[in-house]
């Protein structure tokens, strides 16, 4: 069987990632479509929370993206570090604004679902306080790859920062539980718990969870390979220069 | 021992600019390196002192063994020139700076704030400063700029006395400075561009 | 590397500022404050940890880009990354003449700026306690955000958009520990977080700016 290192060439993830990118459309869309309809007109209503309730279908799935961005682009750093494979670096690069606009969608559906339910659009919860730092890490690793003009320092820089930025933001999460106890619920889908939402919200959510990582996955991807091809670019001018 | 460099590829933000160098300083000798501006004599030298790594090639006998001086002197406006040398000298474990004062005249400046220097004596300042270093082998990235006649007969004369005892000197520099070494022109070592189609995993 | 510090301490007290510009903006913050929220004493004694917190915090940050960039500037840099020191050990001196000349003055200023803001009595200790423990965190924890960005022109805005989120924890605990205090509650639990923030950060964290640093030195 091949390495799965082949596809640190970009050549060969370019080639790769086109073919995939057709299906990936198909089965995101899918997802999303099928569970958030699903989840909206064919469940019933919170017997305590009404309606509201259903923008979980929303909430849930992209807040639990926005971690896993970080965790992949965290899972990429590493890999960049360890074995220097330039689209593993730029796969992180690619990452982090779709982190942080998952970590927005959350943090604005979040607002949106506490006003009716906590009478407040922003309260300052362990949770909500937890995830409005992760938007200020995802912030600062945008702006340093942004700032650097070479691409193997920013590579490098970046990736030492989200070794250490993710130790600080797992650091504050438990500063911030400290804080403040906090009125978000717990969570509220776990395959362990013993109290867990109904079945008949439970697969509707899963549906669209799918669908939220299908699309992140995909975006990825699509992204990935607009870094790479910038990259090439920005490569093939500095060569001309130096002729 | 001897600094030798073999097939040396060297890369300036990213892009390889020279490749396949070599060459090799037995003590004693000093080893003048010529090119155009551009090519990449500055790059050559950051490498052999070990501040960026070679992309590729081997180099053997730097490392600890370096003293590097550049067109930035490394000395606080704010420091006389004898605090300037002495704390340059702890930070290599030496204690002797009179040499190094004698040897570039400043015995008259030693408590002038490095600050109040013309740009010739900082440039003075800068080279004692290898001498403080008590390191064999000095690279050095044009050392002669700002100095006039006298002061480049003073560093010639320095270099002179560091190669007479068992020291070697790696040199880019554009003057003739009358030193017992070698010429070594790095326009041959030019890097090729790589064909432009080849999609590289490292994008050079 | 006993050289090195004393260097950096000779040159904080030469050029001037070191020590006072830090001080100044904290007092600075200090008497802002009352101007924002009002000067009912109550109020000000139940947030003066926070904002003294606070104050220390950003005094801090704002001589952050001095640790390294000056050395940049003029090439002691490149010529300390040859000389026969760590990194590690370089960077680790750098933080810590950043805290002698900024941190510790805070840590004494502090309960003098506290009386400005009436902060309850037994808040004193614990205010100076905390900021004693929790400043030196701030020093190397601000000394990587200054290796990340020491080669950049105007880094100072990108490296406060990258050091403030590192501060969070730091923060936390430290003004939980001078609120407890001042307010006569146990301090143990915060007080240990913040200890041991401040000793992992000074163990871990300079092999991380030595890292930066040796990439940007390239």
């Amino acid at each position: 069987m091949a390495s799965i290192w082949e596809y640190a060439n970009p050549k060969k993830f370019i080639d790769t990632s086109n073919r995939v990118i057709p299906g990936l459309w198909v089965l995101a869309l899918l997802c999303l479509v099928t569970g958030l309809i699903w989840g909206f007109f064919f469940t019933p209503d919170d017997y305590r929370q009404g309606s509201t309730v259903k923008i979980f279908y929303l909430h849930v799935p992209s807040a639990l993206m926005a971690i896993n961005a970080w965790f992949m682009m965290l899972v990429a750093s590493l890999i960049w570090i360890v074995r220097r494979h330039h689209v593993s670096a730029l796969a992180a690069r690619a990452a982090a604004p779709v982190g942080m606009v998952m970590t927005l969608i959350a943090l604005f559906t979040g607002a949106i679902w506490g006003q009716p339910m906590w009478g407040t659009w922003w309260a300052w919860d362990p949770r909500l306080t937890s995830f409005l730092i992760l938007f200020l890490f995802y912030l600062g690793y945008i702006a340093l790859w942004e700032a650097i003009e070479n691409d193997d320092t920013a590579a490098d820089l970046t990736a030492v920062l989200c070794l250490v930025g993710s130790v600080f933001a797992v650091l504050s999460r438990y500063a911030v539980n400290f804080w403040n106890q906090g009125l978000h619920q717990g969570a509220s889908l776990s395959l362990d718990a013993e109290e867990n939402v109904a079945d008949v919200f439970w697969y509707p959510a899963l549906v669209t969870m799918a669908g939220f990582v299908l699309l992140f996955v995909l975006l990825v991807l699509i992204r990935t390979q607009t870094e790479i091809r910038a990259r090439r670019m920005r490569a093939l001018l500095a060569r001309e220069r130096m002729q | 021992m001897i600094l030798q460099a073999d097939n040396l590829t060297v890369t300036r933000g990213g892009i390889p600019v020279l490749e396949g160098v070599g060459f090799a300083l037995p003590p004693g000798r000093a080893l003048v390196l010529r090119g155009p501006n551009g090519i990449g004599k500055t790059t050559l030298l950051r490498t052999v002192a070990g501040l960026q790594p070679p992309l590729k090639g081997t180099l053997t006998g730097a490392g600890e063994r370096v003293a590097y001086a550049a067109h930035a002197d490394g000395q606080k406006a704010t420091l006389s020139v004898e605090e300037n040398l002495r704390f340059w000298a702890s930070v290599f474990g030496q204690a002797e700076i009179a040499p190094a004062l004698a040897a570039y005249q400043l015995d008259g400046l030693r408590t002038r704030a490095a600050g109040q220097l013309s740009a010739g004596q900082k440039r003075r300042l800068g080279l004692a400063r290898l001498m403080v270093t008590a390191r064999p082998v000095w690279v050095l990235d044009e050392p002669t700029v700002s100095l006039d006649r006298e002061a480049v007969a003073m560093f010639a004369e320095a270099v002179r006395a560091h190669l007479a005892g068992g020291g070697s000197a790696l040199i880019a520099t554009h003057i003739e400075l009358g030193l017992d070494g070698d010429a070594l022109d790095v326009t041959p070592f030019r890097a090729r561009p790589a064909a432009a189609d080849d999609f590289d995993e490292v994008f050079l | 590397m006993i050289a090195l510090l004393k260097r950096d301490l000779a040159l904080a007290i030469r050029a001037g500022g070191g020590f006072g510009l830090g001080l100044a903006f904290f007092l600075i913050v200090v008497t802002l404050v009352p101007f924002g929220v009002g000067p009912q004493s109550e109020l000000l004694a139940r947030i003066a940890p926070g904002i003294l917190w606070l104050g220390a915090l950003l005094a801090c940050l704002l001589s952050l880009d001095r640790i390294l960039a000056l050395d940049w500037e003029d090439g002691s840099l490149d010529l300390l990354a040859t000389a026969p020191l760590p990194m590690e050990g370089i960077v680790s001196i750098k933080a810590l003449a950043h805290w002698l000349t900024t941190g510790l003055p805070l840590v004494l200023a502090a309960p003098v700026f506290g009386v400005l803001l009436n902060l309850a009595g037994p808040g004193f200790f614990w205010l100076t306690l905390s900021l004693a423990i929790g400043t030196p965190a701030l020093s190397v924890i601000g000394t990587f955000g200054a290796a990340l960005t020491v080669g950049l022109k105007r880094g100072g805005l990108l490296m406060s958009l990258l050091v403030l989120p590192l501060y969070v924890p730091t923060l936390i605990f430290g003004a939980e520990v001078a609120r407890r205090g001042a307010e006569g509650m146990a301090v143990e639990t915060p007080l240990m977080m913040l200890a041991g923030i401040t000793l992992a950060v000074i163990a871990l964290l300079p092999f991380a700016s030595a890292a930066v640093l040796r990439v940007n030195l390239r």
